[in-house]
């Protein structure tokens, strides 16, 4: 028993176990355990400046049923998916492109393209702001050209300003993971397909496609769940029309005091978004599995 | 075959210059002698950055955020060595699982870690403070210290390890002076990257932040007055200087660290979208 203990505690499980328990034992701590709070804390009310515990669906209800908070949630979702597709899209030729005609300058490629994103934010975002103003950069180069008479105001302070600045914001979370997905693809593959008589576009879409759906979707989670619960980009660039969810997340636990209220609404919006999540997961493993039959 | 290369390229390139329109407006603005951001330009000025040497609140927040960012990125590459090392090296139980959560903050809003982390703190009653900003910023820096060591750890010659312990070197003697030189690289390189993402972090730091601000914060607060803006523009100009020799440095680490690999591309990326 003793002996079994030992080597128990010298086998490779225990040693990997001890290594790995500090970070896991952090992120259960400071992860784990505030999402179960912020989960709970939904179900509570916000009695001035005490927390009433008792149960209640009241926050749950409002936040489901107060159009206001309706409208942001469909809109933030709409804007996170046109985003997420604008993003992949654009991010999909880039990949490609360096991938297979980046010859010995792929790292330089990478590099360059991950570069504007190690620059603040806040002032990326602020940016977007003077290019897509009324006396904007861009207005300014397109009457310049003379292509516009009037100055374009579709641009900016609308849910458009927000879809382009997060499509830029997120567009290396999607030219990455899908660089990755491609350079895995072997090449005798695409060789063999050629020698049988697929054209490009057959050969594209029979093998270069399905074989790189991993990177795609790995792109298109890593920006549509974090995209819903941007604050920064409405709230500088989105004006009245252009705000979403977390805006009104922020405003109920600072300005507005109501807690409980700002947590059913974080926890509802993660929950629609897993949601469809899953079931963007479930459908493109179908996809595949119908792709390899 | 050969258009549709050209078509790519041009879109490639048209695409990089979509990238970096915003980046490279900053230098245009910082230098231009206007307070108001717009074109047309006026004359050249270096009087925005001589102005930033006025602005104690701002070397204040500048001290903060340094900070901020050297402690997170010592406490996210000590907890990345931990999790990518038993990752790489052992099998156990929940391992896979153990993993994905570790990572589950790079999918996760920000304004979510935020709020959930300032919930806890409330209940528990602590005050908030540098050291709040810091853990919210581990919590998120982390996964990319794990993405960066996994590699790392996975390149490493284990042949070298034991034949350390054959010799007689105790295991803590091997990881302190064969195994730890030999992923060395990887730690700068994970060391740069989490102090990059520090420095720059604004939601989680806008909400855990006390009454000591972070440099994100005090650029947030000044967006809203217009006179103030020049002044961030030089800000920001400053800011991207620093981060490109950060990255170029970054780029150096990687690129040591992947010559002993077979596989020269991305290696950290791709183990960060494993899962």
């Amino acid at each position: 028993m003793m002996d079994r203990v030992k080597n128990w505690f010298s086998s490779d499980s225990s040693r990997g176990l001890t290594l790995i328990g500090l970070p896991f034992g952090f992120s259960l701590l400071l992860l784990a355990a505030p999402m179960l709070l912020i989960f709970f804390l939904g179900f509570w009310t916000q009695d001035y400046l005490d927390l009433d515990r008792s149960f209640s669906l009241d926050n749950y209800i409002e936040a489901w049923s107060e159009p206001m908070y309706r409208d942001l949630m469909l809109r933030s979702l709409g804007i996170s998916a046109t985003v997420t597709l604008a993003t992949v899209m654009l991010a999909y030729p880039m990949a490609y492109f360096i991938s297979f005609h980046g010859g010995n300058r792929k790292a330089l490629w990478l590099f360059l393209v991950t570069i504007p994103f190690w620059t603040s934010y806040l002032l990326r975002v602020f940016l977007w702001k003077v290019i897509l103003g009324y006396n904007g950069v861009l207005n300014s180069a397109l009457d310049w050209l003379g292509v516009i008479e009037e100055p374009l105001t579709f641009i900016l302070y609308n849910a458009n300003a927000v879809i382009i600045t997060l499509t830029h914001a997120w567009a290396p979370f999607a030219i990455l993971p899908i660089y990755v997905a491609l350079e895995k693809i072997d090449r005798s593959y695409l060789e063999a397909a050629a020698d049988l008589g697929d054209g490009p576009l057959k050969s594209f879409l029979r093998i270069t496609l399905p074989l790189s759906m991993t990177g795609v979707v790995g792109a298109a989670l890593i920006i549509f769940i974090p995209t819903i619960g941007d604050y920064v980009t409405p709230k500088l660039v989105g004006g009245k029309d252009g705000l979403m969810i977390a805006n009104v997340i922020q405003v109920q636990f600072m300005k507005a005091n109501n807690a409980p209220l700002g947590a059913s609404l974080a926890v509802s919006a993660m929950g629609i978004v897993s949601m469809i999540s899953l079931v963007f997961l479930a459908l493109n493993r179908r996809w595949l599995r119908k792709r390899g039959s | 075959m050969n258009s549709n290369k050209n078509t790519l390229k041009v879109f490639a390139y048209s695409y990089l210059i979509f990238l970096y329109a915003p980046v490279l407006l900053l230098p245009i603005f910082a230098f231009n002698d206007s307070t108001i951001i717009s074109f047309p330009l006026n004359s050249f000025t270096f009087e925005w950055f001589a102005g930033l040497t006025q602005e104690t609140y701002l070397q204040e927040s500048l001290k903060n955020s340094l900070f901020v960012a050297i402690s997170t990125s010592i406490l996210s590459t000590c907890l990345g060595i931990l999790a990518s090392r038993a990752s790489a090296r052992y099998e156990f139980f929940g391992k896979k699982s153990i993993l994905s959560f570790l990572i589950l903050p790079l999918f996760l809003p920000e304004i979510i870690i935020g709020v959930a982390l300032l919930v806890v703190l409330m209940q528990l009653g602590l005050p908030l403070s540098l050291w709040t900003v810091i853990l919210g910023h581990t919590l998120v820096c982390t996964p990319f210290s794990i993405a960066i060591l996994n590699s790392a750890f996975a390149n490493m010659d284990m042949s070298l390890e034991e034949a350390s312990l054959d010799l007689g070197e105790t295991r803590f003697g091997t990881f302190k002076r064969v195994i730890l030189p030999m992923v060395s690289p990887g730690l700068i390189s994970s060391l740069l990257i989490c102090f990059t993402i520090s420095l720059d972090e604004f939601i989680i730091a806008f909400f855990l932040t006390g009454t000591e601000t972070t440099l994100p914060v005090y650029i947030w607060g000044q967006l809203r007055f217009p006179a103030k803006l020049p002044g961030v523009m030089a800000l920001g100009f400053l800011m991207l200087l620093l981060s490109l020799v950060l990255l170029s440095l970054f780029e150096y680490f990687r690129r040591r660290m992947n010559r002993s690999a077979e596989d020269k591309t991305n290696v950290q990326f791709d183990n960060l979208f494993k899962t």
